[in-house]
């Protein structure tokens, strides 16, 4: 279907089932059980799982088949935020003209800055991305305020021209469907909320993951690939290794930007924050852990670290002594010592001992713990049931 | 008829004239041997043919166009591939996508990949790959991953990977240096059998005499960076100059 | 003149920093090839030993003291460090004022079980592992150390003051014949760049006239001829992660007066040393520390109004674009060797 074989038309119609029930899915719990609070169908998680998956798998398609590690990757998402920004402001509310210059804009801006940096490979690139990434965010809170409106973030104001605003709403909205309205649904003790803004996002994010697919299933793929693998073979291959990792960047720099145009679009802010090297990072650990040169992982990555952000940052003392409640004092006070440290403001804490014991263990992150999983159960030993996926996983064990 | 002209090409590395008025002609259809003691400029001299060094004068033609001031990815465009003391191949894929790499590369001779079409759809392309792989006896190992494979095995992979190009001009570093004797004579007959096979030219480096002897039907002995003599293998075994080179050496 | 001067000045102390925290950074890089991102949690606990000898210290046990009374009229209480009830008051407040300084002998032997702890429980197992895992590994780590740091002594930062002895300001401009007040340069920050240089001269002498130094240099070269050698390398290299550990806990300790320690200090520090390494040549020591040196001056430069006003926003920018700008002219940066970290 949509020229994928067969095992690739299943792996999208499995992610686009689950991104067309995550409202449901994500609510397994009834509203008024003390479980409640791990639900994550609420719209503001749900667009985040979504933004963030489109903005992991761009970045893996420089990263998983290049190698190229940029750490600058989130000035892309700014720029997308900013540009969305200023087509609210300018033509008005309708989220099209604003996702489509957010991505122009971005592939623009990664055109430039991946016309420089990739003069350089190896952590000198990483640097080199780092450094414009860095720049953009300070040149965004400082000189450029008039652009980006400093540390107030950019926002739209009354007195904007929005020329083409008319009498739609005075929200962001596709056609005039609301990008904030949702349907709720109840069924007995479950609700289950359906916003516009998360199947708009959710949309997209089907179309990026399809994109990718056939660039992984392409010679061009295959080529990058092959880039990440030896350079010197590439030189005698006839065929110059630049222009197609700098084709990878720009394309993974409009992912970032339809990324950022989106987020945006849930929410009319862009502010410089979203360009600093924290972000950057943040997508990095995103693919990494999901499982870099995996289809899927990026989605996987991103949708695990915004569950645990939001979850684990939501559990405060007085919840933890609703679960230990019935234990003994002693043991009661013990616990939610230790628990404490983990989640509230201490999730952060939690996440980094997961990287680490992500990193250690499953060096071919989440997907590979899957597929570990996947054997011990079925005990498959046979070579070909470990598809592509496991393939890209193990590429990166360090051939010897 | 000669494909390859090297015209009085000098290189120096600082202190060291690592080339020096070195000339050279090879003839088309023929398996030229460039033999040497260690430093004797064998590899410089590969590596101002391939673009990757620049010479600091002279020339060197390919089927009567300069190579000089090219990437060595253009040079490649040109017809001449390139085997590695090291055997290079892209280690993280497969076997088969190995060899699909160049078949892609120099389809229709556009030398571009293309971003939206299926590798799997381009059946012309991957059964002359798997062609490719039957005349290196590798067909057996289509789905392997590349850097798994025994060193014979990825020399054998490299050498398919620079034939599906279809060079005119094929040159070869070392092709059998660390290599068990078996090893040496096997590489040696696929040597044979790819030249029974096809029209090509070839151009080896190499240490070893047996594997010089049993190929070449010219040879260069180069030594400090200069050509001392160039000769059929007949008269190169007893030549008095080529000794002094080689006990020179041993001394 | 005397502005360029004052500047050149202000840059030390910010130069310092980095040179030692890049410093220990290209020696791990160097010596044992792991890419490591927790360097700046490492300087952050040392500032933060700092922090927690002033506590130690200013412990006190609280007595009633029936003369006075408090405004509410009750009997008044009274806070005594317990140093000063066991050294007497003279010699209690001596120790607590010089609390910084003391935190050096404090910091040494946490920092190197700290430094000692962190290569044998977990960078040990990444010395095989591609760079991208291992900056991973040490992120999570940097994450969990700073998180720790931060439920224990809290977001804010504290303030930790140098001896008063250094609380004021040396008037270099008079030194050098220019009219009193226009060179002040505060004493502390004098201070840390002579420390910063002795430390950095301490460790290149170490790994200059020692035989342990050799070893490692030659590692540092060619580190599987050395495993060759029979030489036990990796005991070493332990030892030499202990020591980068030491040396950036050192820089955080005499950094603590200058800038209140908070726990995202190290991460703010991280990234520029990283750029810092980067700049001076990965690999190269002698590189790291000028590129510290270079780049703090030339920061504290583009902080000048009269430079600002030609170029705006420059003082936001200036390292990163120096930093491009070598990049780009100098591949391998200032003193970097060829093939290093190009993979």
């Amino acid at each position: 279907m949509l020229g994928l074989d067969r095992k690739d038309t299943i792996l999208l119609l499995v992610v686009a089932l689950m991104a067309l029930l995550a409202p449901v899915l994500l609510n397994p719990f009834p509203v008024n059980s003390p479980l409640a609070q791990f639900n994550a169908g609420y719209p503001d998680l749900m667009q985040r799982f979504a933004i963030f998956g489109i903005f992991a798998i761009g970045f893996n398609i420089l990263f998983g088949l290049t190698g190229y590690l940029s750490f600058g990757h989130a000035a892309f998402l700014g720029v997308g935020s900013y540009s969305a920004v200023w087509m609210f402001k300018l033509l008005g509310y309708n989220v099209i003209p604003a996702i489509i210059l957010s991505i122009i804009v971005a592939g623009l801006f990664a055109l430039l800055i991946g016309w420089i940096s990739l003069r350089r490979s190896g952590i000198y690139f990483s640097i080199l991305t780092l450094a414009f990434a860095e720049m953009s965010f300070r040149l965004a809170y400082s000189v450029l305020t008039p652009l980006t409106n400093g540390e107030t973030g950019l926002q739209v104001y009354t007195d904007d021209p929005q020329i083409l605003l008319g009498d739609g709403p005075h929200v962001p909205h596709l056609f005039g469907m609301m990008m904030r309205s949702s349907t709720t649904i109840h069924a007995g003790p479950w609700e289950f909320t359906l916003p516009v803004g998360y199947y708009v996002c959710a949309v997209l994010l089907l179309a990026s993951f399809y994109l990718a697919i056939r660039i992984f299933r392409s010679p061009f793929g295959m080529m990058l690939r092959a880039i990440k693998s030896n350079q010197t073979r590439m030189n005698y291959t006839g065929l110059s290794p630049r222009p197609y990792t700098l084709a990878a960047f720009v394309i993974s720099g409009m992912y970032a930007g339809l990324a950022g145009g989106l987020m945006a679009s849930m929410d009319p802010l862009a502010g410089a924050e979203r360009m600093q090297w924290t972000a950057s990072g943040e997508v990095v650990l995103m693919t990494i852990l999901g499982g870099a040169g995996t289809l899927i992982g990026p989605i996987l990555g991103a949708g695990f670290i915004k569950y645990c952000e939001n979850i684990f940052s939501k559990i405060n003392e007085g919840v933890l002594h609703g679960w230990f409640g019935g234990l003994p004092d002693g043991v009661e006070n013990a616990l939610i010592w230790v628990a404490e440290h983990f989640v509230g403001s201490g999730w952060h804490l939690t996440l980094g001992l997961l990287f680490m014991l992500v990193v250690t263990f499953l060096p071919g992150g989440l997907v590979e713990g899957g597929q570990r999983i996947g054997r011990f159960a079925f005990r498959r030993r046979d070579r070909k049931a470990s598809d592509a996926e496991s393939d890209a996983a193990k590429q990166r064990n360090p051939a010897e | 008829m000669s494909i390859l002209e090297v015209k009085d090409v000098n290189k120096r590395f600082g202190g060291l004239q690592a080339l020096s008025h070195v000339n050279l002609s090879v003839a088309e259809n023929s398996v030229h041997a460039i033999i040497g003691p260690n430093g004797a400029g064998k590899s410089t001299l590969l590596n101002c043919l391939v673009g990757k060094l620049i010479p600091d004068t002279g020339s060197v033609m390919f089927d009567g166009q300069s190579v000089l001031g090219r990437k060595p990815y253009e040079i490649n465009q040109m017809g001449i591939a390139r085997v590695f003391q090291t055997p290079e191949i892209f280690g993280d894929l497969t076997v088969i996508e190995n060899v699909l790499i160049p078949c892609f590369a120099k389809r229709d001779g556009t030398y571009r990949m293309h971003a939206f079409e299926q590798v799997r759809r381009e059946r012309a392309l991957v059964e002359e790959a798997e062609h490719m792989l039957e005349d290196v006896n590798m067909q057996d190992k289509r789905d392997m991953h590349a850097a798994s494979m025994s060193r014979g095995d990825k020399r054998r992979l490299e050498m398919a990977m620079c034939l599906v190009q279809q060079p005119r001009l094929l040159l070869l570093d070392e092709p059998t240096a660390g290599m068990a004797r078996a090893d040496t004579n096997n590489t040696i007959d696929l040597l044979k059998e790819i030249k029974q096979k096809r029209d090509i030219t070839m151009c080896i480096i190499e240490h070893d005499m047996h594997v010089v002897f049993s190929l070449a039907d010219r040879i260069t002995v180069l030594a400090q960076g200069t050509p001392l003599v160039e000769d059929v293998p007949e008269n190169i075994k007893g030549h008095p100059k080529v000794q002094e080179a080689y006990l020179g050496e041993a001394a | 003149m005397d502005a360029i001067i004052l500047q050149i000045l202000n840059g030390l102390d910010k130069g310092s920093a980095y040179a030692l925290i890049a410093l220990g950074l290209t020696l791990i890089f160097g010596t044992l090839g792991v890419v490591n991102f927790a360097h700046g949690a490492l300087f952050m606990i040392g500032a933060f030993c700092a922090v927690t000898l002033q506590r130690l210290f200013t412990i006190s046990y609280e007595t009633i003291d029936e003369t006075k009374t408090d405004f509410l009229g009750n009997p008044a209480k009274v806070q005594t460090p317990y140093v000063e009830s066991w050294f007497g008051p003279d010699v209690g407040q001596a120790v607590i004022d010089w609390s910084v300084p003391l935190a050096i002998l404090f910091a040494i032997p946490i920092m190197a079980l700290v430094g000692f702890a962190m290569e044998r429980g977990l960078i040990k197992h990444f010395y095989r592992r591609p760079h991208a895992d291992q900056i991973l590994v040490t992120f999570g780590l940097a994450i969990v150390l700073q998180e720790l740091i931060k439920h224990y002594y809290g977001a804010n930062p504290i303030q930790t003051p140098a001896p008063d002895a250094f609380r004021g300001s040396f008037d270099f401009g008079v030194l050098l014949g220019f009219d009193p007040n226009h060179i002040i340069y505060p004493y502390w920050r004098m201070i840390y760049f002579a420390f910063a240089a002795i430390i950095v001269g301490a460790v290149f002498a170490f790994l200059r006239f020692t035989t342990f130094g050799m070893v490692v240099r030659a590692g540092m070269a060619d580190r599987e001829t050395v495993g060759l050698l029979g030489i036990n390398i990796d005991k070493r290299f332990t030892i030499m992660f202990a020591l980068a550990a030491v040396v950036a806990g050192l820089a955080g300790v005499m950094y603590a007066p200058i800038n209140s320690p908070n726990y995202h200090m190290g991460m703010d520090f991280l990234v520029l040393s990283f750029v810092v390494v980067v700049v001076g040549g990965m690999g190269s020591l002698p590189g790291a520390v000028l590129a510290g040196f270079v780049l703090g001056i030339l920061e504290s430069f583009a902080s000048m109004n009269e430079i600002k006003q030609i170029i705006p926003g420059i003082d936001q920018i200036i390292i990163y674009l120096v930093a491009i700008i070598i990049l780009l002219t100098r591949p391998r940066g200032l003193m970097g060797r060829r093939g290093v970290m190009e993979e």
